[in-house]
C-alpha cells in the first residue's frame, strides 16, 4: 500500500497549485467529450458485446443470455454469407476504381493552371447531391428499357445492360455511382500533388527523365501518403456500403431484390430495425468490426514497407 | 470574411490553393501546346459527363410523365408547373423544415463542443492528455454499425424514440473529426496570446470565448458546414428513428425514399417520376446554395482533415 501511494503522493507535490489549477480545467474543458465517450462508444461497445451473446426480446425489453448462439446463427444464415461477399465484391471492384478516377481527376487539374477552380467546382457538386437525390437520378438515369444512359449507347449501337436488375449489373451501377460523388478523394489527392516539389521535376527533366518516368519515380512515391490514406478510409466506407442500395433496391421490404444488392451493412439493418433482432445484428456488427481492424491492419503493415513519409519523427 | 490561415490549420496535409503560383503553371508533361491540348479536351469531356447526371436531373423535372426518362436536354412542353405541383403533391415543406431544424441543431451542437473540448486538448497541460487524444483519433476508424444498436436502445431507455433528439443530441458531446480539427487550429495560435491574456487576468473560460474562438471562426465555419451537410444526407439514421411516424412528419431522406415508392407503377403509382426528379431537385438546392457560399471552407477542410464528406 504504501509503495503504491508514495509515488502518486510524490507526483502531486510535483504539480504545483497553477498547474493542479490548469490540469482541473483540461478536464472540464474535454469533459463532454468524455462523457460522450463513456456512453455512446466505450459504454456502447462493451452493451453491444453483451448483446451479441443475448437475445432481445422487444415486448418485454430485456435480453437472454444465450451465449454463442447468435454467431453460431451467422454461419448457418446463408444471408449472412451471401452479404458479406456482395460487400467483399463491392470493396474489391469500387476501391481501386475509385482511387485511379480521383488520381486521375486529380492529375488532370493540377496540370491547367488558371481554371482548376473551375473544373474542381463542377467535380464536386455531385458530392453535394443528398444520396437520396443520387439514387433517385440514377434510378431513372440506369433504368435497362428506357434509362438515357442506355438510350445514349443505343445510339452508338451498343445494347446497354439491365443495370438495376442484372444480378451481374447491380454492383457496378452502384459503383458508378460513387465514382460520380468521388471528389472527396480528389481534393486530397489534389492537395498531395500540389505539394511535390517543383525542383523534382526540373532536375529529373534535366537527366532526360520521361513524364511516364516522372509519375512513377516522383510523383507515385511523394503523394504515396495520401494513397495509403485514402485506399484505408474508402476501404472503411466501402464495408458500410448502404445508402444507394438501401434506396435503389431495399427501401420497400421487397422480395423481389436482386440479392446481389444485399450488402452487409443492409442485411444487418434489417435484423435490427426490421426483425428487431438486436442480438443477432450486434454479432453481425462485432463481426464486420473485427474484419475491418484486420484488414486495415494489414493495410497498415503494407503501406508502411511502401509510403514514403518527407520527415520521419 | 478572414480565410483559413493555411499555416494555421494544416501541418499534416498541406491546402488547397485557391490560385496558382506562376513557377508551378508550367507542370511536367504540359509543356508542348499538343499536349495541353489533350489536357483540355479530357477535362472538358469529364466534366461534361459529371456535369450531364445534374442538368437533366432540372430537365427530367420539367419534363411530361410519357418523356421523362428521354435523354432530350430541352424539355418541350416546359412544365413549369411540376414544380408547383410537387409542393401539392408531397408535403416537402414538412420535410424541409425537419431536416433544415435537425441539421441546425446537429452543426451548432457539434461545432460548440467540439471547440470546447479541442481547446482543452490544444492549451491545457493535464496527464493523460496524449493517451485521451489518442483515444479520440481511434474512435474515428470505428465502423458505426458497432455502436448504432446500443445507441438506439439507449435512446429507447430515455425515451426519446419518436423525437429528433436521436438526430442530433450525440452531438453535444462532440466529434473526433472535429475535435481534430479544431485541435490542429489552436495549436497554431501563438502560446503568448493566451499568457499575456493570462497575466492581464483572463481566466479559462474568457482565454477561450474572448481569444480562441473569435480567431477560429473560419474553421468553426468548416465543422458548421460539414455538419450540416452530413446531417441533411443521414439515410440510416432517419430510417431508425424517424421512419415510423406518419409521412408529414418525414425529412427530406425519407421523404424522396417514399415519393420513389409512391410514384412508382409496382406500388400502385402512375410513373409520375418527373415529381420525384423536381422533388430531387428541391432537396438538393438547399446543399448547392450551402456549396455556393461556403466552397472554399468545403474544400480546405476537406484538403485538411481528410474527411470524405
Amino acid at each position: 500500500m504504501a509503495s503504491t501511494t508514495a509515488p502518486t503522493a510524490r507526483r502531486r507535490r510535483r504539480l504545483a497549485p497553477q498547474a493542479r489549477r490548469e490540469a482541473i480545467a483540461g478536464y472540464l474543458f474535454i469533459a463532454p467529450w468524455l462523457v460522450g465517450f463513456l456512453v455512446f462508444t466505450a459504454g456502447a461497445m462493451a452493451f453491444s458485446l453483451w448483446l451479441a451473446f443475448g437475445r432481445y426480446n422487444l415486448a418485454r425489453n430485456d435480453i437472454t443470455f444465450i451465449g454463442t448462439a447468435n454467431f453460431e446463427g451467422l454461419l448457418t444464415d446463408p444471408k449472412v454469407a451471401t452479404s458479406l461477399g456482395n460487400t467483399l465484391f463491392y470493396a474489391i471492384l469500387a476501391v481501386p476504381l475509385e482511387i485511379v478516377v480521383a488520381l486521375g481527376l486529380a492529375l488532370l487539374l493540377s496540370r491547367v493552371g488558371r481554371g482548376a477552380g473551375v473544373f474542381r467546382t463542377i467535380f464536386y457538386l455531385p458530392k453535394m447531391t443528398p444520396a437520396v437525390a443520387t439514387a433517385a437520378l440514377f434510378f431513372l438515369l440506369l433504368n435497362g428499357n428506357s434509362g438515357a444512359v442506355n438510350r445514349a449507347l443505343r445510339a452508338i449501337g451498343i445494347e446497354g445492360p439491365q443495370w438495376l436488375v442484372d444480378p451481374a449489373w447491380v454492383k457496378p451501377s452502384i459503383v458508378l455511382m460513387s465514382l460520380w460523388a468521388v471528389s472527396g478523394t480528389m481534393i486530397i489527392f489534389l492537395a498531395a500533388l500540389r505539394n511535390v516539389p517543383r525542383e523534382l521535376y526540373e532536375a529529373a527533366s534535366l537527366d532526360g527523365a520521361g513524364s511516364g518516368r516522372m509519375f512513377f519515380q516522383i510523383t507515385m512515391p511523394m503523394i504515396s501518403g495520401a494513397i495509403f490514406f485514402n485506399v484505408i478510409v474508402l476501404t472503411i466506407a466501402a464495408f458500410q456500403v448502404f445508402d444507394s442500395a438501401y434506396l435503389l433496391f431495399w427501401r420497400d421490404n421487397a422480395n423481389s431484390s436482386p440479392e446481389a444488392s444485399l450488402f452487409y451493412a443492409i442485411y444487418l439493418f434489417q435484423k435490427a430495425f426490421r426483425q428487431f433482432d438486436l442480438g443477432f445484428a450486434a454479432a453481425m456488427a462485432w463481426v464486420i468490426f473485427v474484419i475491418i481492424m484486420l484488414i486495415t491492419l494489414v493495410q497498415v503493415r503494407v503501406g508502411n514497407r511502401y509510403v514514403y513519409y518527407e520527415s520521419e519523427n | 470574411m478572414a480565410t483559413v490561415d493555411p499555416g494555421l490549420v494544416a501541418p499534416a496535409v498541406p491546402p488547397v490553393r485557391t490560385s496558382q503560383e506562376p513557377a508551378r503553371r508550367r507542370a511536367p508533361g504540359a509543356r508542348s501546346r499538343v499536349g495541353r491540348a489533350v489536357v483540355w479536351v479530357c477535362l472538358l469531356l469529364i466534366t461534361a459527363l459529371f456535369l450531364y447526371p445534374l442538368v437533366w436531373l432540372v430537365t427530367a423535372s420539367l419534363k411530361t410523365r410519357g418523356q421523362v426518362f428521354d435523354n432530350s436536354l430541352l424539355p418541350s412542353p416546359v412544365m413549369w408547373e411540376n414544380w408547383l405541383t410537387v409542393w401539392e403533391e408531397l408535403p416537402l415543406l414538412n420535410w424541409l423544415w425537419t431536416s433544415f431544424a435537425i441539421a441546425v441543431l446537429a452543426s451548432v451542437a457539434v461545432a460548440v463542443s467540439s471547440s470546447v473540448v479541442a481547446f482543452g486538448f490544444a492549451y491545457f497541460r493535464f496527464p493523460g492528455r496524449g493517451a485521451l487524444f489518442g483515444l479520440v483519433l481511434a474512435t474515428m476508424m470505428l465502423p458505426g454499425a458497432v455502436t448504432m444498436i446500443p445507441v438506439y436502445l439507449i435512446w429507447k431507455e430515455l425515451g426519446f424514440l419518436g423525437t429528433w433528439v436521436p438526430l442530433w443530441g450525440a452531438n453535444l458531446f462532440g466529434s473526433a473529426f472535429y475535435i481534430f480539427l479544431q485541435r490542429q487550429f489552436f495549436l497554431g495560435l501563438p502560446r503568448e496570446l493566451f499568457e499575456a491574456a493570462r497575466i492581464d487576468g483572463a481566466g479559462y473560460v474568457s482565454l477561450f470565448t474572448r481569444i480562441a474562438m473569435p480567431l477560429a471562426i473560419p474553421s468553426f465555419v468548416i465543422v458548421l458546414l460539414f455538419e450540416f451537410q452530413a446531417s441533411w444526407n443521414n439515410l440510416q439514421g432517419s430510417l431508425i428513428y424517424l421512419n415510423a411516424g406518419s409521412v408529414e412528419s418525414f425529412n427530406a431522406p425519407l421523404g424522396i425514399a417514399y415519393a420513389m415508392t409512391k410514384y412508382s407503377p409496382t406500388a400502385g403509382g402512375h410513373g409520375d417520376y418527373q415529381y420525384v426528379m423536381a422533388a430531387s431537385l428541391i432537396v438538393t438546392l438547399p446543399m448547392l446554395i450551402l456549396f455556393a457560399f461556403g466552397q472554399r471552407y468545403f474544400i480546405e477542410g476537406i484538403a485538411t482533415t481528410g474527411r470524405k464528406g
